[in-house]
């Protein structure tokens, strides 16, 4: 009796990963804040990315600021393959990094490792 | 708390329970039994693991997970398990927590390290920078940091100074090394008019030159700034990893439950034997030594190009170039020095030079320029002439010392007295499809000069290490079959193509794409639609910023033989790669069943502090196999190269 109640709470764990994980969820996207210059997005790195998605306008300088809360040296490097950047993320140190918005299109970013990601959209 | 810091905590707190599972067997037991081992993993699973369970809480609240996740829910289950065996007087395994948090720590430990390492080559190349330059202001020099620097200023660099921007010698020379740029060991002798690149080391001399690239402009600059775009690219080969990674830690721990259910449910194995190996399972699993496989390989693969004056502009390159069959040539200024050259002078040289030089001291010619250029290393100048005249169609003549002379092509020899000896030198030159000049003075000829477009020194050679790799060689060029052929001869290539018009490279380059991947090699303006084309699109440094930019690969140092060490760089960087994803997917398959007690029967099975030792193990070894990259040798077939 024991055993069929374990394998029971073993099955719907099972079921509860596969949705958890592969199930489909919204993603959080953030407008950039437009002055007039200058647009920019504040990002906390925090088991992933929050927002994992930043619209940019095209055409004005853009700036990412990057927060690392997280201590897993996973996420100790932030890699916008694009754009040639490459930027270490001291924990609990802000980082702004500026992204070229010249041209409109959806540039990918990465954790160090390419196990995290976000997306930049430029329109 | 530092990874490095979390790490020592916990090797020191676990020392004790080492000495304690070595001791048992000889009577000793660790003072205190299962409360002292409670209280040490305590403190090491709030210190030294904590981060772990907290980067994982904040990943799975965003419904992603990774390594921390793994190694959160391992040593968690050893951890609350033991306690709960505790409390029912059964045998503990606090151990496993604190083994587990140590090794995975010292995987990271060093990791972090190494991967610092193959990432400073940018670095170093950014550093090369100079930081202030003597410049011109007012009639004086004075030292300004380089970034008041503008065009067209006038800086003074001294001998043992560093070149601060690029610009051309408006006065002096020297010799320059420029190997940290360019990767040429051999200094380069520098004048008047030659340009001298940033960041490069003056040698013995002191010379002015005008600036005329400051800033992001300037050589090096653009240099790091390939380096860093191609080190932060994607393979194509890397789109597999990326989709394994997402769903590689959910599908591991799925695993780890089943384990666990087909131990305890269906082989009746005791709840604790069961969960040591769904623990196992869970801490063997190592994302990271997939997702770090091709980057760490990238990074040190195309910074070390960038050393040797190769530089790669990104991992897509890199594949193709494992594929290429073809290798095809532009001629001119890639094969042949892209100037001609004087290279036979017939009868009294010194007469004939002077004769020539005189004459065609004004002229625009692209032939004059070489007769000059030879005049001027023979030390010869050029005499006044008076009566200078145009032989409609032939050529010219004027008045020297007296004496009619005069310079033309073979249209001359209807009108003057020719030496039977020299035509036969004639025949033999124009076999050679070298372009003939014809000296005369007086009323008849008394000398020739061949000029030709001659091949760079290193051409034969460099079309030989192709060779002997088993790739074919083209040429295309617009000149006509017979010089074509020529210089075909003379560097050894397999296949000319000849009389092809500019716009038409790129469909030449496509039809040998039909036999497989092909490479090409260029430096002009017209390359550039070829080199977009192809395969892979090799530029010459010297050639123009449009060829530059199309080209996926640019040779620095502008010598043919780097095409054959571009080609072996690139192809052991992508096999690194490949060694690298076999380890890193073998650990997981190999290591995961073993793990999970598929081979239990047979007495072969992992403890959790084992397969934390692996995957510790697992990321080193991949960033260890990246890093000797560094150390590999790139030699060509012909002969080992030195680098």
């Amino acid at each position: 009796m024991t055993k069929l109640i374990v394998l029971l709470i073993g099955l719907i764990i099972i079921a509860f990963i596969l949705w958890w994980f592969f199930g489909k969820h919204d993603v959080t996207s953030t407008e950039a804040a437009v002055t007039a210059e200058r647009q920019s997005v504040d990002i906390t790195v925090s088991g992933g990315y929050s927002p994992e998605q930043v619209v940019l306008k095209q055409g004005v300088p853009a700036v990412l600021n990057f927060t690392r809360k997280d201590a897993s040296t996973c996420l100790d490097r932030v890699v916008f393959s694009d754009f040639g950047i490459n930027q270490e993320l001291p924990k609990n140190q802000l980082e702004a990094i500026e992204i070229d918005t010249s041209k409109p299109g959806e540039y990918d970013w990465a954790c160090g490792m390419d196990m995290f990601h976000g997306k930049v959209i430029i329109k | 708390m530092s990874v490095t810091k979390r790490f020592w905590l916990s090797l020191v707190l676990s020392l004790p329970m080492l000495a304690n599972m070595i001791l048992m067997p000889f009577g000793w037991i660790l003072p205190g039994g299962n409360w002292t081992q409670l209280a040490l993993t305590t403190i090491i699973m709030l210190a030294s693991a904590g981060p772990f369970a907290q980067s994982a809480w904040a990943s799975f609240k965003k419904h992603h997970s990774n390594m921390d996740t793994l190694v959160a829910i391992g040593t968690m289950t050893a951890y609350l398990y033991s306690i709960y065996a505790m409390t029912t007087h059964q045998p503990v395994f606090f151990e496993s927590a604190a083994f587990v948090t140590a090794f995975v720590l010292l995987g990271q430990v060093f990791e972090e390290r190494m991967r610092n390492n193959a990432s400073d080559a940018v670095e170093k190349l950014a550093n090369l920078q100079a930081k202030d330059a003597e410049v011109l202001r007012a009639g004086q020099f004075v030292k300004l940091p380089l970034s008041e620097v503008v065009l067209n200023d006038v800086i003074r660099v001294k001998p043992g100074g560093k070149v601060p921007v690029d610009g051309v010698i408006v006065k002096g020379s020297s010799s320059v090394d420029e190997s940290m740029v360019t990767g040429e060991s051999m200094p380069v002798s520098k004048q008047v008019d030659d340009n001298v690149i940033g960041a490069t080391m003056n040698g013995t001399g002191t010379f002015l030159l005008k600036v005329n690239k400051v800033g992001d402009q300037t050589m090096l600059s653009q240099i790091v700034d390939l380096v860093k775009k191609a080190q932060n690219s994607h393979a194509p080969i890397q789109k597999l990893t990326d989709k394994v990674s997402d769903i590689f830690v959910p599908v591991v721990l799925i695993l780890a439950i089943l384990t666990f259910l087909t131990w305890y449910i269906f082989l009746d194995a005791s709840v604790a034997r069961a969960l040591i190996f769904a623990v196992s399972v869970v801490v063997i699993a190592c994302p990271c030594a997939l997702g770090l496989a091709t980057p760490t390989a990238l990074m040190v693969g195309t910074g070390r190009g960038a050393k040797m004056g190769i530089l790669i502009k990104n991992g897509e390159v890199l594949e193709a170039v494992n594929d290429v069959k073809t290798v095809v040539f532009d001629k001119t200024g890639t094969i042949t020095v892209g100037k001609p050259q004087v290279t036979d002078i017939v009868g009294d040289e010194a007469q004939v030079l002077q004769i020539a030089a005189s004459l065609e001291v004004s002229s625009e010619h692209p032939l004059a320029a070489a007769i000059l250029t030879r005049a001027k290393t023979a030390q010869i100048t050029a005499k006044a002439v008076d009566n200078f005249q145009a032989i409609e169609g032939k050529g010219v003549s004027a008045i020297i010392d007296g004496k009619t002379g005069f310079v033309g092509n073979n249209k001359l020899l209807t009108d003057f007295k020719f030496d039977n000896v020299l035509v036969q030198q004639e025949i033999k030159l124009q076999n050679e499809a070298k372009t003939v000049v014809f000296v005369g003075l007086d009323d008849r000829i008394i000398g020739m000069i061949a000029v030709q477009d001659v091949p760079k020194a290193t051409s034969s050679e460099a079309i030989a290490n192709l060779k002997a790799r088993g790739l074919k060689t083209v040429m295309l060029t617009g000149d006509n079959q017979r010089v074509a052929q020529a210089v075909a001869a003379q560097v050894g290539i397999d296949e000319v193509i000849a009389d092809v018009l500019p716009g038409d490279k790129a469909e030449q380059v496509q039809a040998f794409q039909k036999n497989g991947k092909v490479a090409f090699v260029g430096d002009g303006i017209n390359d550039a639609p070829a080199l977009t084309i192809a395969d892979v699109g090799i530029a010459m440094g010297s050639g123009t910023d449009i060829a530059i930019d199309a080209g996926g690969i640019v040779l620095v140092k502008n010598d043919l033989r780097d095409v054959d060490k571009a080609l072996a760089l690139s192809r052991k960087t992508f096999n690194r790669i490949k060694l690298n994803l076999f380890w890193a997917f073998i650990y997981n398959v190999l290591g995961i069943p073993v793990a999970a007690g598929v081979f239990f029967a047979i007495g072969f099975t992992l403890s959790p502090e084992l397969a934390g030792f692996a995957m510790a193990f697992s990321s080193l070894s991949v960033v260890t196999s990246s890093m000797l990259l560094n150390k590999a040798k790139i030699s060509s077939k012909v002969r080992a190269v030195e680098v």
